[in-house]
């Protein structure tokens, strides 16, 4: 049987149901961005271990010019060294039929024993190259989707400065290449860059590496020392042209990976903290009025000879059960949005599986922070009720204490109708309660905020990356430094109206203990293309001698204009000299180091020397150009601008704006929350009084000025107060986010900021005709027979 | 009833006149019958006292003549007003221009002082007394600048009273006024209102089930059982400091 108090549990519940439904959902808004964000980072990182471990990815890397097969063997010596793997791997130009563009691949071998050892492939389609086929390849599986290649198409490559006709045997994965860039580039673009593997004996006969190779991996046995290998390793290789081992901490897939989730755990924490935040602010005040306004029953049921504890015991049961709908349905919204998410990423990523499980920890963790923040309000306004005397809880409370308000004793106060002076005097004497309804609603704009402000700063990025710095149409890359005269060439090509030439050199830059792997770059000074700029924007002229370092490396290196960096140089016979930092340029994304490219060729002790060049062309001659480079074996890769910033924006939109509106759809739940609960609450506590003024002969609209004006001044209050959080708040984000990859500047337009204060108007308006209807139907006659 | 129309306090055509009231409530799945055919006049500036038993049907009277309800069937008209009708708007306009309410507790608004409960009448009143002429009128000029909370139970239903007729009503519907009182304050409100009905003349209905207040009515209406029992004129109305209870 059901007991009396449980039966009024349910009623209560059935009573107050939209506003439980509310807070509910706030709730599973709270919960299920918790969830969300941790089922997400949870499944990409057992995914990213599990790929790792299965498909054998290595932990030491390092290119080198070429060496005998027979050196693998000195390397395997190495203390620490577990499984090595030599390979030859080469960027070569493709010419994919129906597409006039220039593709570049990075071809990698694969053993041609088809035993698959370290860096194995996840097989999409097909097989592996068989042995002694030199025309079979694997293509990556995206890039081969990107072209729509079948198995069995045929393409061309330039292999070595020959062309040769090559056929799809397989589509593949690899953990090597989670993302695919081409060198130099931050976005994948999987129509012209790619990677493929080729049988080892055929693509060594291409390079001439026939028993030999040009790249290495290896794998540490468990407790290595990792420098140490390291060190061991650039010694041995140093006289093959080793550009210096790297750990996988360093390699490129991996370090893009590695960020993109550090920075997913970072909103992991930031997003669901928020939101449980306000969901927990929420549940203490709209559950402390509730049980507060039930003073006299809980004085009647004490009367009866209930204990406090009973009387607790009970309302706690009530707000459970509120919180537990929230909480069911937050994690069946986190799970399902996760999953939404997880894909996301899975596709973007090209995971050959997803290892999505939901951790029941992250949900007992949620649910205990939901309960716990619901039952702190309930505990609080309980236990005030329940410790008066019964015969003075039974009575009604006592009026309210009112004072004149700050504004009026200004002077104000004989501007202000009488109507006006009644909301400003409730909200002075709720000051808490109005306090925390203003940050509740402020806080709802500023995630709104924060939602959109990603979007504002990618097409800001996009403008300063390619309409301010690099205004190139078109980049061309040598596959080796190439001689000065190689300029006039270019110059005598179709179409290209402008040329500037740099010269790329890979370096290892070290300060202190400090030290970071990075290119510099060489170019023309007083270039129009390419340019350099300061922290202001303003173009920075090139000093003759000296290096200009990205501020964000300078700082990563504790280095400051004037002071010296060594420069290791990984290439050639891979000098170490040192330079003096002239000056500093801001860029968003990656960082690098800059000199003049005379000053370049000196400091490497070479003649004038390029290694590509930025072209300005007419794009009315674009195809005849492109035919025409397809023609030149030295190029090795060729970049379009317009690709660039399409890529560029492609990777934001699709992880960003799922943020965006998740962001904005339970911004919009929590300003209805907050702002519907508090209309209820003002108006369950003033309904006695505005009914009286009905009964005076005040209009249905005038009273509802009075009720609603109170929670329109908080809105209009905390619309200023949410978008200088939301602004705080992005910028918190954004300096959290910052890395040697990408660094996010905070950009709001002003659309944004109106979007964000509409979204929480259009709730208040919302909540506040929905309270409205309830307004209308005050019973008046009851008024007169009650006391407050 | 005759006894009533020989002592007609008034020849000219009546301000209220209700015929075939009846008003039957909804509780829950019964019926409560509250009116079962009440016809009655009221004149102006007659005082009227309502005299009968809870549940005799009284205050839901009072609720239509205040245009807060409407009838289940008959007709009730104010001058030239159609209080039967139900519309929301124009019942609210009613009660805004004509009438004037003094509930049993008090019903001030404990945000404001006296004189602003005051003025948030006399601010959307047509032909107002300002709100210090209306507290003066009921003994309060002294404490104008208090909050309901400052101020004892007769003074705060002097206040609502001063708040009842600062917007000059045509009709003071008063129900139970001194049901929360003592019987000294209680006189002292019930002095306040035979005031303002003498001096401003305005038409005043009394409810209470205090058969001693009768005494200073021009007329009792008796109510028993949804129904007026009968009228009785009084020929001497005592003045309330002479009433006892």
């Amino acid at each position: 049987m059901v007991r009396a108090l449980d039966r009024k549990l349910w009623r209560d519940l059935w009573q107050m149901k939209s506003q439980a439904l509310a807070i509910a959902l706030v709730v599973m808004c709270g919960v299920g961005t918790y969830i969300m964000f941790l089922t997400t980072l949870g499944a990409l990182r057992a995914t990213q271990d599990s790929y790792y471990r299965d498909y054998r990815f290595a932990e030491v890397f390092v290119t080198l010019k070429r060496a005998q097969e027979t050196l693998r063997q000195r390397v395997q010596e190495i203390t620490g060294v577990d499984q090595v793997e030599t390979r030859v791997v080469a960027q070569v130009r493709l010419d994919m039929p129906d597409f006039p563009e220039p593709v570049t691949a990075l071809m990698v071998s694969v053993s041609d024993s088809g035993r698959q050892g370290l860096n194995a492939l996840h097989l999409r389609e097909g097989r592996l190259p068989a042995t002694g086929r030199a025309n079979e390849v694997v293509v990556s599986a995206p890039f081969a989707q990107a072209h729509t290649l079948q198995l069995g198409d045929r393409f061309y490559a330039i292999l070595n400065g020959r062309r040769q006709a090559l056929t799809l045997v397989g589509t593949a994965l690899s953990p090597e290449f989670i993302q695919q860039m081409r060198p130099g580039s931050a976005f994948p673009d999987y129509k012209r860059y790619g990677v493929m593997w080729m049988g080892r004996r055929a693509l060594g006969q291409a390079y001439d590496m026939h028993g030999a190779f040009n790249d290495l991996t290896l794998n540490l046995r468990p407790g290595a020392d990792s420098q140490y290998v390291i060190d061991r390793i650039d010694d041995l290789l140093k006289p093959y042209g080793g550009q210096g081992a790297y750990i996988r901490k360093d390699q490129r897939s991996h370090r893009f990976l590695s960020q993109e989730l550090e920075q997913l755990g970072i909103l992991a924490s930031l997003f669901p903290a928020m939101f449980m935040g306000i969901a927990a602010f929420l549940l203490n005040v709209v559950i402390g009025r509730l049980v507060a306004m039930q003073r006299e029953q809980i004085a009647t049921l004490k009367a009866f000879g209930y204990s406090n504890l009973a009387v607790l015991w009970h309302y706690l049961k009530m707000v459970s059960v509120i919180v537990g709908l929230g909480i069911v349905s937050g994690t069946a919204l986190g799970v399902w949005l996760g999953k939404v998410l997880s894909g996301i990423y899975m596709e973007f990523y090209r995971f050959p599986y997803l290892k999505f499980s939901l951790q029941p920890d992250t949900v007992v963790e949620a649910a205990l922070a939901s309960l716990l923040a619901a039952g702190a309000g309930t505990v609080f306004a309980v236990w005030r009720a329940a410790t008066l005397r019964p015969a003075q809880a039974m009575r009604p409370e006592p009026p309210a204490r009112y004072h004149e308000t700050w504004v009026e004793k200004l002077g104000l106060k004989r501007w202000l109708s009488q109507p006006t002076r009644m909301i400003i005097r409730h909200i002075q004497r709720r000051a808490l309660k109005s306090m925390l309804t203003l940050l509740g609603i402020a806080m709802a704009c500023g995630i709104i905020l924060t939602g959109l402000f990603q979007r504002d700063t990618v097409s800001y990025m996009v403008n300063i990356q390619f309409g301010m710095a690099q205004r190139e149409d078109l980049s061309v890359t040598f596959t080796d430094p190439t001689a000065y005269r190689a300029r006039f060439d270019l110059l005598g090509l179709p179409g290209v109206q402008h040329v500037e030439v740099f010269r790329a050199v890979p370096v290892r830059l070290r300060h202190g203990h400090h030290s970071y792997r990075t290119g510099i770059r060489g170019v023309e000074p007083g270039g129009d293309i390419q340019r350099l700029l300061d922290a202001d924007l303003r173009p920075v002229a090139l000093p003759s001698d000296g290096i200009l370092l990205t501020d964000f490396l300078a700082k990563m290196l504790d280095l400051r204009v004037g002071d010296r960096v060594v420069v290791e140089v990984l290439e050639g016979n891979r000098p170490v000299r040192e330079a003096t930092v002239a000056g500093l340029v801001r860029e968003y994304v990656g960082v690098s180091g800059y000199m003049d490219l005379a000053a370049l060729n000196r400091f490497m002790h070479e003649g004038p020397t390029l290694s590509g060049a930025y072209l300005s062309i007419d794009s009315a001659q674009l195809q005849s150009l492109y035919a025409q480079i397809k023609g030149m074996p030295r190029v090795a890769g060729v970049a379009e601008r317009i690709q660039e910033i399409r890529n560029f924006n492609r990777v934001m939109q699709e992880t960003m704006l799922f943020f965006t509106y998740v962001a904005t759809v339970f911004a919009v739940i929590i300003a209805f929350g907050v702002i519907y609960n508090s209309a209820r609450i003002a108006l369950t506590e003033r309904g006695h009084e505005l009914a009286s003024l009905r009964v005076l002969g005040f209009t249905r609209a005038e009273i509802a000025y009075i009720l609603l004006g109170e929670l329109g001044i908080l809105t209009l209050f905390a619309i200023p107060l949410g978008l200088w959080l939301g602004e705080w708040m992005c910028y918190y984000i954004a300096h959290t986010m910052q890395n040697d990859l990408f660094r996010v500047p905070v950009v709001l337009v002003p659309q944004t900021y109106a979007f964000a204060a509409a979204v929480v108007l259009v709730s208040a308006i919302l909540s506040g005709l929905a309270v409205r209807r309830r307004l209308d139907q005050l019973d008046l006659i009851a008024v007169l027979k009650t006391a407050e | 009833m005759t006894h009533s129309e020989s002592h007609a306090v008034n020849t000219a055509p009546p301000i209220f006149e209700a015929r075939g009231l009846t008003k039957v409530y909804q509780m829950g799945e019964v019926q409560v019958q509250a009116l079962r055919g009440v016809d009655l006049d009221l004149y102006a500036g007659e005082f009227v006292v309502l005299l009968g038993p809870s549940g005799s049907g009284k205050s839901t009277l009072l609720n239509i003549l205040g245009g807060l309800d409407t009838p289940t069937s008959g007709s009730v008209r104010y001058a030239d007003h159609d209080l039967s009708l139900d519309d929301d708007a124009s019942m609210t306009q009613y009660r805004r221009s004509h009438v004037g309410f003094v509930f049993q507790f008090y019903n001030l608004i404990p945000s404001l002082t006296a004189r602003e409960n005051v003025a948030l009448v006399t601010e959307i009143a047509e032909n107002p007394m300002t709100p210090e002429e209306a507290l003066v009128l009921v003994g309060l000029g002294q404490r104008m600048d208090h909050f309901p909370t400052q101020m004892s139970g007769g003074e705060q239903q002097r206040v609502a009273i001063a708040r009842a007729v600062a917007k000059r009503p045509q009709v003071l519907l008063c129900d139970e006024p001194t049901g929360a009182l003592d019987a000294h304050t209680g006189v002292m409100v019930l002095d306040v209102i035979a005031r303002v009905n003498q001096e401003l003349g305005t038409t005043t209905v009394v409810i209470t089930h205090n058969a001693v207040i009768a005494a200073m009515a021009d007329r009792v209406v008796y109510f028993g059982d949804g129904l007026v029992a009968r009228i009785e004129c009084n020929e001497h109305k005592k003045n309330a400091s002479e009433l006892q209870w």
